[in-house]
């Protein structure tokens, strides 16, 4: 009898320590996450706070501005900036439709079609992949410039190049694919249906997820696209999209007079493609655990 | 080695065990490199004898055919069409009256030019009238080789399509012979979108991945043995030739290369650094990554959501804005060294950028900032799906939360992930991105200054290939050498890791 009421107490007791041991190891996880948001979101604070700055446009030790201005964003409507968003915007949605037909027809087949080259197909595909893509550069920039798709016009060029090659980013939308039940399809035929009314009556609906992934990434892609985008338009600022355009503002020479002038081009170009991402984040999301990992 | 059976594994003692696993990897890598040789020399024997399996066909075939199968030998599409396949007649003599004509019309030249690359540069002569120099530009080696490429390419398919038109004679003959139906044009074209949807689908795709990435990758390789660069640009100052393997002993070469310390060294560097970034960012975002999953997942936590969003909102704003802005962050005169001065922490600026170590320590911290999102989202799927119950018994079996993470969680997140840990591997050795966009290769390193573009510290192979051909030199030759070498090793990698890979093996099993 004693002993029972002992092991009973002692258990409680466990009970009670595990709980306070919970509480202090919660209270730590908070802690740190708090640290992590701050540490995450801290530069992103600093750019919007610096593009109001008026006093200096030259990287300073201080943050919050001494005087608040909208000086910074004036100063890119009067520059070449709107070019290069509008530019980058254009680039960004021709890669959105065409990415996404151009993946979604690779990735579907394959997950779909039993062909006899379709295993050499992705072998191959894999080990085109090991190239470093910017090898490529010289030569289709030899090319983009014969069909005069280069300097001033370099948007149809970076739309080309950034689009012809996208099967290639099959991996995720196929893991996709491969998770809708094959019966679905059988089920269809034998009613009679062809390939192509099984793709657009059955398979497109049930895809809604991956099409808006597809198009998501492949509308932010443009969006932070360097170096191909900066050989293409070498030297010509109304080629730029936003990304050589405004590194040109931190080099040496100019990033006194447009430090302040970046943090501003920032928010503008970081806004619309955060509210959107945002939006759509759950189908992110799920594309990116779904597919990234399967692979 | 010794092998020991499974019983005699689990007899060992954990340390011994562990031991085992690590000389079994290694002890794997001259096996699964051996077995990749022996393989090719299979596929190649393979290939040889299908190759006169094919020919043994098209011989029988011209033999027993009948006339119609005969003239097909010549004018491709004759037995289709005498067949009423109208459509895939006209399609097949289409197609080898424009090879025909593109052949004799200027295939023929670039062809023939193809093993010298052109015979005659620019020209420049006085002209007394004008009191100036004219210039006459003539051969032009660039579109020699690119068209001489597509040519090739072009032989090659017209072979395959040749070959596919005898092909169709046979089945013809066969058909008729069993009194069978032929396949009528309307056939054809249905079944492009029933049968052969597939052929449809992909023409798009693949013809961009062929004329954008499959031919400028030929043509690049090939630029491996040629000097071309920016003073023989082919066409305007000089032409460039075949030079062999020059190239590749320039990249090996013990030899200083203009005063500087030779370009095998330099390569040998920047190579060491490439992996030793790729393994350390990899894993340090692969593991904190999960840390942070776990916290969020941790049971009592609230606001899960919050703490999610938060992070996945930098993933959202475009790399170089953040990387850019973070680079002048940790400038000599940014943000962190004035705020530590202003303090009076420090009494000359930390050189982030400016010391071989600290950049490098700086470029991997940094990484991890930008990495962690991803990953958290990664994992935090994965680690969803981990049966409850198996925390569950262990717990009851009185493990701790270490014992829980390193005997549950940790072999499943590895096993599942370990694909995407090999892709992630090779994709930030050519991580182009974090590279140049926070330090541009910075600091220099002055003793590789012979080398071609000017190699820095932080450079990767891929971002020392962009220097190679945005230089002043463009040496176009050496960054095709570079980026071959790129490939060797990615694929190098990839292979050995595939093959030990428990999850490529059981693929089937965790489906």
């Amino acid at each position: 009898m004693a002993t029972k009421e002992k092991t009973l107490v002692e258990t409680q007791q466990r009970h009670m320590g595990m709980k306070a041991l919970n509480r202090i190891s919660n209270t730590a996880v908070y802690i740190l996450l708090t640290v992590i948001s701050i540490v995450w979101l801290l530069p992103f604070a600093f750019i919007l706070l610096q593009s109001f700055r008026v006093e200096s446009t030259s990287p300073v030790g201080y943050v919050i501005p001494q005087q608040w201005g909208l000086d910074n964003y004036l100063q890119l409507w009067n520059s070449d900036f709107k070019r290069w968003y509008i530019n980058t915007f254009i680039i960004a949605l021709f890669a959105a439709v065409f990415v996404t037909i151009i993946q979604l027809c690779m990735s579907y087949t394959l997950s779909r079609f039993r062909f006899k080259l379709r295993g050499p197909m992705m072998r191959f595909m894999l080990i085109l992949g090991m190239f470093p893509g910017m090898l490529t550069m010289i030569i289709l920039y030899r090319v983009l410039a014969d069909l005069g798709l280069t300097q001033a016009n370099a948007v149809p060029g970076l739309i080309l190049v950034s689009v012809a090659s996208s099967g290639m980013g099959y991996y995720v939308s196929k893991g996709f694919f491969d998770t809708i039940p094959k019966s679905l399809d059988e089920a269809a035929r034998v009613d009679g249906a062809t390939r192509l009314q099984v793709l657009y009556k059955i398979i497109l609906p049930l895809s809604k997820p991956i099409v808006i992934y597809t198009i998501l990434t492949a509308f932010m892609g443009p969006w932070g696209d360097y170096v191909f985008a900066r050989y293409v338009a070498f030297g010509t600022s109304a080629g730029y999209n936003v990304a050589v355009g405004m590194y040109s503002w931190l080099t040496n020479d100019q990033i006194a007079q447009m430090y302040t002038t970046f943090c501003a081009g920032g928010v503008i170009v970081a806004i619309p493609v955060t509210i959107l991402f945002l939006c759509l984040q759950k189908y992110y999301v799920e594309g990116v655990t779904g597919g990234a990992v399967k692979g | 080695m010794k092998k020991y059976s499974d019983l005699e594994f689990l007899r060992l003692s954990k340390w011994q065990k562990f031991c085992y696993r690590i000389i079994a990897f290694f002890c794997g890598i001259p096996g699964a490199i051996a077995g990749f040789f022996l393989n090719i020399g299979k596929t190649i024997q393979k290939g040889f004898q299908s190759f006169i399996a094919e020919l043994k066909d098209i011989a029988i075939t011209f033999t027993t055919g009948d006339w119609k199968t005969k003239v097909s030998y010549i004018v491709m599409g004759f037995g289709n069409l005498t067949h009423g396949q109208f459509l895939r007649g006209i399609m097949f003599l289409l197609f080898e009256i424009v090879f025909l004509f593109y052949m004799i019309t200027t295939g023929g030249y670039w062809l023939s030019m193809l093993p010298s690359l052109g015979h005659q540069g620019p020209t420049k002569e006085y002209n007394a009238i004008y009191d100036q120099y004219t210039t006459t530009y003539n051969d032009n080696s660039f579109k020699i080789l690119l068209y001489g490429v597509l040519t090739i390419f072009f032989i090659v398919a017209f072979i395959y399509t040749w070959r596919a038109n005898v092909k169709q004679c046979k089945t013809i003959n066969m058909i008729l012979k069993r009194g069978g139906k032929l396949k009528r044009s309307g056939d054809d074209l249905r079944s492009l979108v029933d049968e052969s949807f597939y052929k449809t689908l992909l023409a798009l795709p693949l013809t961009g991945i062929l004329v954008f990435t499959v031919m400028p990758i030929v043509f690049m390789v090939l630029v491996a043995f040629t000097n071309y660069d920016g003073a023989h640009n082919g066409y305007s100052n000089a032409l460039f030739t075949w030079v062999g393997l020059d190239n590749f002993n320039t990249l090996f070469s013990w030899q200083s290369a203009g005063g500087g310390q030779s370009y095998s060294a330099t390569f040998g560097e920047i190579l060491t650094w490439t992996l030793i970034w790729a393994f350390l960012a990899t894993f340090t975002n692969y593991f904190l990554g999960m840390f942070v999953a776990m916290m969020i997942n941790k049971k009592g936590i609230r606001l899960k959501k919050m703490w999610r969003t938060i992070l996945v909102m930098t993933v959202a704003i475009p790399q170089f804005i953040s990387l850019l802005y973070v680079s002048k962050m940790f400038a000599r005169n940014g943000l962190v060294n004035l705020t530590l001065q202003g303090m009076g922490l420090i009494n000359s600026p930390l050189p982030f950028w400016e010391n071989p170590m600290w950049a490098r320590v700086t470029v991997i911290i940094i990484n991890i900032w930008i990495g962690i999102p991803y990953l958290m989202l990664i994992t935090t799927g994965i680690l969803m799906n981990i049966p409850a119950d198996l925390y569950e018994s262990a717990r009851i079996d009185g493990a701790n939360g270490w014992q829980q993470y390193t005997k549950i969680t940790l072999p499943y997140m590895l096993f599942i992930t370990g694909p995407y840990l090999l892709t992630s591997f090779t994709g930030n050795m050519n991580n182009f991105n974090v590279i140049y966009l926070l330090t541009g290769g910075a600091p220099t390193n002055s003793a590789a200054s012979g080398a071609a573009g000017s190699v820095g510290y932080t450079d990767l192979l891929i971002t020392w290939l962009f220097k190679i051909t945005t230089g002043a030199e463009s040496q176009y030759y050496l960054a095709s050498v570079v980026g071959i070498m790129v490939f060797v090793v990615v694929a190098l990698i990839s292979l050995v890791v595939y093959n030990l890979l428990p999850s490529i093996k059981n693929e089937e099993d965790y489906q």
